[in-house]
């Protein structure tokens, strides 16, 4: 597929590593952080050698990720401003469901979806970051009232399971819809996929009106 | 540390029953402040018992000495001067580990059997469980538990389990020379502290009263205090101290309502790629770009 020219590149390289780094290290962050979360994760703190390494790691992981997810923020940002396209693309909630994409509004290189998805990830990280800095007893917890910290607790456990949620939507978004996951793996897309998907992006990119 | 493993009520983030074949009397420590000279000979037995020294701290111009509990120093006497209706008073607080019948830090703990609560009561940290994280400090309403520095652990007042566990009272209420600490049945010690307050009210304190507090379902320290209605006097004493709202959601509800809602994504998804088919690109763009070939 690299060397067709027919397909359009949909993912410069930078943009493809800067995603599959965040989505490891995501998975290093889900795991280890279930471990406190629930008795039933705890099993999962063997991945890290224990119980203890997994309470190390895990704020580690964290600093890494506001690197790696800043990457991602200032890559994407202006490619995700909403629209009133997008947000009427949204309005046809059950027909996207359904996978019937032809009468929806034209959406550009990312969909209303992929928009809310971006800020949805953005906030949650957020709260993530600013309540994981105040529950990291080793270096900051001392620094707060115990009202605060337990207030962050519940942030983080909150907005650690919405963001769970929300890739595991991603995921399954990304296996429903045949060859994206191929796009941000090598990068391009067949013109027909595009067309089906993307259709204004499409038309941007190929300057027709087909 | 604990010796003891036949009597267990609950352990930390363990959902099946703990080995609870044995079954003891819940016990108490009575603190009776009215009696307390302040003298810590309870602090040193405590050090001596557990064979803790902490480091030599400096004068801070009080006679509180260290300033505060910390993993070494597993009970502190707290010096309080408060004006009352009776004039100036010395309250003096033997602060440490409640153990309540509630216990928020064995709610907060994430590791399995890092804190336990036994039948008698008594709630002990096993440090050999404990990975460090500090939630027992988050969910603790007394601001007990200290992490240690030097391994990553916490660590307190354990109601010298290990001696009560064969039959002797803890170091503190042995040494204590005036008898303001005492130690047997959680119903004895009621019943003695009655008395003591009954004794206090009958010479002015009319607002003595026990300190059993309700919101953590009663404590397995408990002190006879001259104001019962003030506790906050005594070093800043929670009045209504409990768990906590912000605690209980997050190990409590927050648990299996998580949990439930990513497993129905995940049961989602799956019934919709099932009933919906793959999302592919449609027949006729595909022969659009066919036809153009």
């Amino acid at each position: 597929m690299k060397n067709d020219s027919s397909t359009l590149l949909r993912f410069t390289a930078p943009e493809r590593v800067n995603h599959w780094l965040v989505a490891l290290n995501f998975f290093l962050l889900a795991l280890s952080g279930l471990v406190y979360f629930q008795p039933l994760y705890y099993p999962l703190s063997y991945l890290f050698g224990g119980g203890v390494w997994a309470r190390i790691l895990h704020p580690f992981f964290g600093v890494v990720m506001i690197f790696l997810f800043g990457g991602m923020f200032f890559r994407f940002r202006k490619l995700s401003v909403m629209t009133p396209t997008d947000r009427a693309w949204l309005s046809h909630a059950r027909e996207i469901v359904n996978g019937d994409e032809r009468n929806l509004p034209e959406s550009g290189k990312l969909n209303g979806g992929q928009k809310l998805m971006f800020w949805s990830l953005v906030t949650c990280m957020v709260l993530l970051i600013l309540s994981g800095i105040v529950i990291w007893r080793a270096y900051f917890s001392f620094m707060f009232p115990v009202v605060v910290v337990r207030l962050a607790a519940v942030v983080h456990s909150v907005a650690g399971v919405i963001m769970i949620a929300l890739i595991m939507g991603h995921i399954y978004l990304a296996i429903w819809t045949k060859e994206s996951i191929g796009a941000m793996l090598y990068g391009r897309v067949r013109r027909a996929w595009a067309k089906q998907h993307h259709p204004a992006w499409y038309r941007e990119i190929t300057g027709g009106d087909k | 540390m604990a010796l003891q493993s036949l009597d267990i009520t609950r352990r930390s983030a363990t959902t099946t029953p703990s080995p609870s074949q044995r079954q003891t009397p819940e016990v108490a420590k009575l603190i009776d402040i009215s009696k307390c000279i302040g003298c810590k000979a309870c602090q040193a037995a405590c050090m001596e018992w557990n064979d803790i020294r902490d480091v030599i701290g400096t004068n801070h111009g009080v006679l509180d000495n260290p300033m505060d509990l910390t993993e070494n120093s597993w009970t502190v006497m707290r010096y309080s001067e408060v004006e009352t209706d009776r004039g100036l008073e010395w309250l003096i607080r033997k602060d440490g580990c409640m153990h309540c019948t509630e216990p928020g830090c064995l709610k907060a703990c994430p590791a399995p059997g890092a804190v336990v609560q036994y039948s008698n009561g008594i709630v002990d940290f096993h440090e050999e469980n404990c990975i460090g994280c500090g939630y027992c400090i988050t969910g603790c309403p007394f601001n007990i538990p200290r992490l240690s520095k030097k391994d990553s652990k916490v660590y307190k007042c354990t109601l010298c389990s290990d001696r009560v566990a064969v039959g002797l009272e803890p170091a503190c209420a042995k040494t204590c020379p005036t008898g303001a600490i005492m130690f047997g049945t959680k119903v004895d010690m009621l019943h003695h502290a009655e008395g003591r307050v009954a004794d206090l009210k009958s010479r002015g304190f009319a607002k003595a009263g026990i300190y059993d507090p309700h919101g953590v379902g009663g404590t397995h320290v408990i002190y006879v205090l001259q104001h019962a209605d003030k506790p906050e006097l005594y070093s800043g004493l929670p009045k209504d101290p409990s768990i906590g709202p912000l605690v209980e959601l997050w190990k409590g509800a927050a648990k299996p309502v998580a949990s439930l809602a990513l497993a129905a994504i995940g049961v989602g998804a799956l019934i919709h790629y099932v009933t919906k088919g793959p999302n592919e690109v449609s027949e006729e763009i595909e022969k659009e770009f066919k036809d153009e070939k």
